[in-house]
């Protein structure tokens, strides 16, 4: 209680602070902080040698490549079209454009193991787009791709749109009158407002993608060395009961998730500096 | 607006509609055909098939159990999400940030390492495996470990809703209550309550969703005993292995169906979100 007083830097009439923030800190440290300080400290029991051979087996050097290479290739498709989503949302009428709208959250609200099941069935060889393609996408590393594209979609969508709908539609007059065109002012008016806002969203898209693992494992096919995602390698050490192996590798996949989080707090930073600024 | 001003900072028809539909195009492959696909597989069997799947024994243990881990996760994450926002929106103390950032962690978090690293606490090497053991209590494996996940997993989305309306809204209408005499908890359920309450719903909405669809993180700590610890996700997962395809998509027709609920109700309370915080700016 004296504790918890002691930390607030302003004096406040309103009861339950104390109450409020000691339950809050309370659940947070038994839910987030204790299970996963347990996975730092688990690695201390391997020694640095049984480490670095852990965390950079060729099986799991060839899932880092698929990962980071995946959800990267994910992260820029959802990039390009996420703007493009966004740009015709804000921008246009079309019949059924509120239920479009409304859709585009469908991969934050539908199980991973639904999408994984239906994204497979549809680009199977024998799927209904999978048929009119000349390669194979379900059980290759494609497959892994296309299920990254799926949960990372409305990341973009969702950061761009609404700074969209708050620039100033003067400015594009204003281009316009100077005798800009209109790939001009899209290009140099439009697009730096938006920018900080879609990186943010290819982070986010990014970050979520490194860590999917529910979708993924349907449409992979999951062949060692070449179509397996390295959170799918935690879960095979795990039931080899290699908890040292699995822990190691978690910790390499906990520490780039931290990295970012910050690289998101610093580019969302940015993003709210230069929207107050326009 | 004049034909020349638009000209100028609308694009022609043609731009237009090739935008759309790029866009549109896009959707689908990644979005509509995989929906469609869901309701289509379930249901080409036939509606025996269909309902067979579902009031099969291990399907509605499987329901039942993803039903007790939303249950108990929802209302948890609902509390700390209120405790949370309370001291973040309406007090100035050190340590604020670091708490925000403790908050979002488990989004930053792979599924996968929310199930590992209860298992390192409470598997059978873990911390607690040995105690756990002589008092013959089982979580991993079982059904607390199950929730424990599904708790970790789902744990910022009320906070993060609540918290950002709650500092827009500032400290003054509490104040206010405080001065002609209200008591804290009057004032949580008169003044507070009453602001946030579309936010709150819709933090619950989400929250519930992702408690329901939660896979990668359950399936860790699950040990999959078919009508014991298999949520419906997990089932999805054993029927489809098995090759039983039109059983694993009729109980995802279930899961898609939850999902596009939570989208139509999510749509509705984002309405009068928005229109609460423009109330509130012009205040």
């Amino acid at each position: 209680m004296m504790l918890a007083r002691a930390l607030l830097r302003r004096h406040s009439v309103l009861p339950g602070f104390d109450l409020a923030l000691g339950f809050a800190v309370l659940y947070v440290s038994l839910i987030v902080l204790v299970p996963l300080s347990a996975a730092f400290l688990k690695t201390f029991t391997l020694t640095w040698p049984q480490f670095v051979d852990a965390v950079t087996s060729p099986r799991v050097m060839a899932s880092y490549r698929l990962t980071f290479g995946a959800s990267f290739a994910a992260a820029l498709l959802n990039a390009v079209f996420g703007l493009l989503v966004a740009w015709v949302l804000v921008r246009y009428r079309f019949p059924g454009q509120r239920l479009v709208d409304a859709l585009v959250d469908l991969p934050f609200a539908l199980p991973t193991a639904v999408a994984g099941i239906a994204l497979t069935a549809i680009y199977a060889k024998n799927g209904w787009i999978g048929q009119w393609l000349p390669f194979k996408v379900s059980f290759s590393p494609l497959g892994v791709f296309v299920a990254l594209v799926f949960i990372g979609l409305p990341f973009v969508v969702r950061t761009v749109q609404p700074v969209l709908e708050d620039v100033n539609r003067e400015l594009e007059e204003a281009a316009a009158t100077l005798g800009a065109n209109r790939w001009q002012t899209v290009s140099k008016v439009v697009f730096p407002i938006v920018m900080p806002a879609l990186l943010t969203g290819f982070a986010l898209a990014f970050a979520r993608a490194l860590g999917e693992y529910g979708s993924v494992i349907f449409i992979a096919g999951n062949m060692p060395m070449i179509s397996e995602i390295t959170p799918l390698l935690i879960i095979t050490k795990l039931e080899q009961y290699d908890y040292g192996g699995a822990t190691a590798i978690a910790v390499v996949m906990l520490v780039t998730s931290f990295v970012m989080l910050l690289v998101i707090n610093m580019l969302q930073a940015w993003a709210r500096k230069r929207q107050g600024g326009v | 607006m004049s034909a020349a001003k638009r000209r100028s900072t609308e694009e022609p028809a043609w731009v237009r509609r090739l935008l759309i539909g790029g866009a549109l195009a896009f959707l689908s492959f990644f979005l509509f055909v995989p929906l469609a696909t869901v309701f289509y597989e379930a249901f080409k069997k036939g509606a025996d098939v269909y309902l067979a799947a579902i009031v099969e024994p291990d399907a509605l243990s499987a329901v039942k159990l993803t039903l007790i881990a939303a249950l108990v996760s929802v209302p948890l994450n609902l509390v700390f999400g209120i405790a949370a926002a309370w001291c973040i929106a309406k007090f100035d103390f050190r340590g604020k940030s670091l708490l925000l950032t403790l908050i979002d962690l488990p989004f930053s978090v792979s599924p996968v390492i929310a199930g590992l690293i209860y298992v390192l606490v409470f598997g059978l090497q873990g911390w607690c495996g040995e105690w756990l053991r002589d008092h013959d209590l089982k979580i991993i494996f079982a059904v607390p470990g199950i929730v424990l996940a599904t708790v970790f997993v789902t744990f910022p989305f009320v906070a993060r809703e609540l918290i950002p309306l709650m500092q827009a809204q500032g400290i003054e209408q509490e104040e206010a209550a405080r001065v002609l005499g209200a008591s804290g908890w009057q004032i949580f359920w008169r003044v507070t309550l009453p602001n946030v309450k579309w936010a709150l719903l819709y933090g619950v909405i989400l929250c519930n969703a992702r408690a329901m669809g939660e896979f990668g993180a359950v399936s860790v700590v699950s040990g999959h005993i078919r009508g014991q610890t298999n949520t419906m996700p997990l089932h999805i997962e054993i029927l489809y292995n098995e090759y039983q395809f039109a059983a694993a998509f009729a109980v995802s027709s279930l899961l898609a169906g939850l999902a596009l609920v939570t989208l139509v109700l999510k749509y509705a309370v984002e309405q009068r979100v928005k229109a609460s915080m423009k109330v509130n700016h012009e205040h």
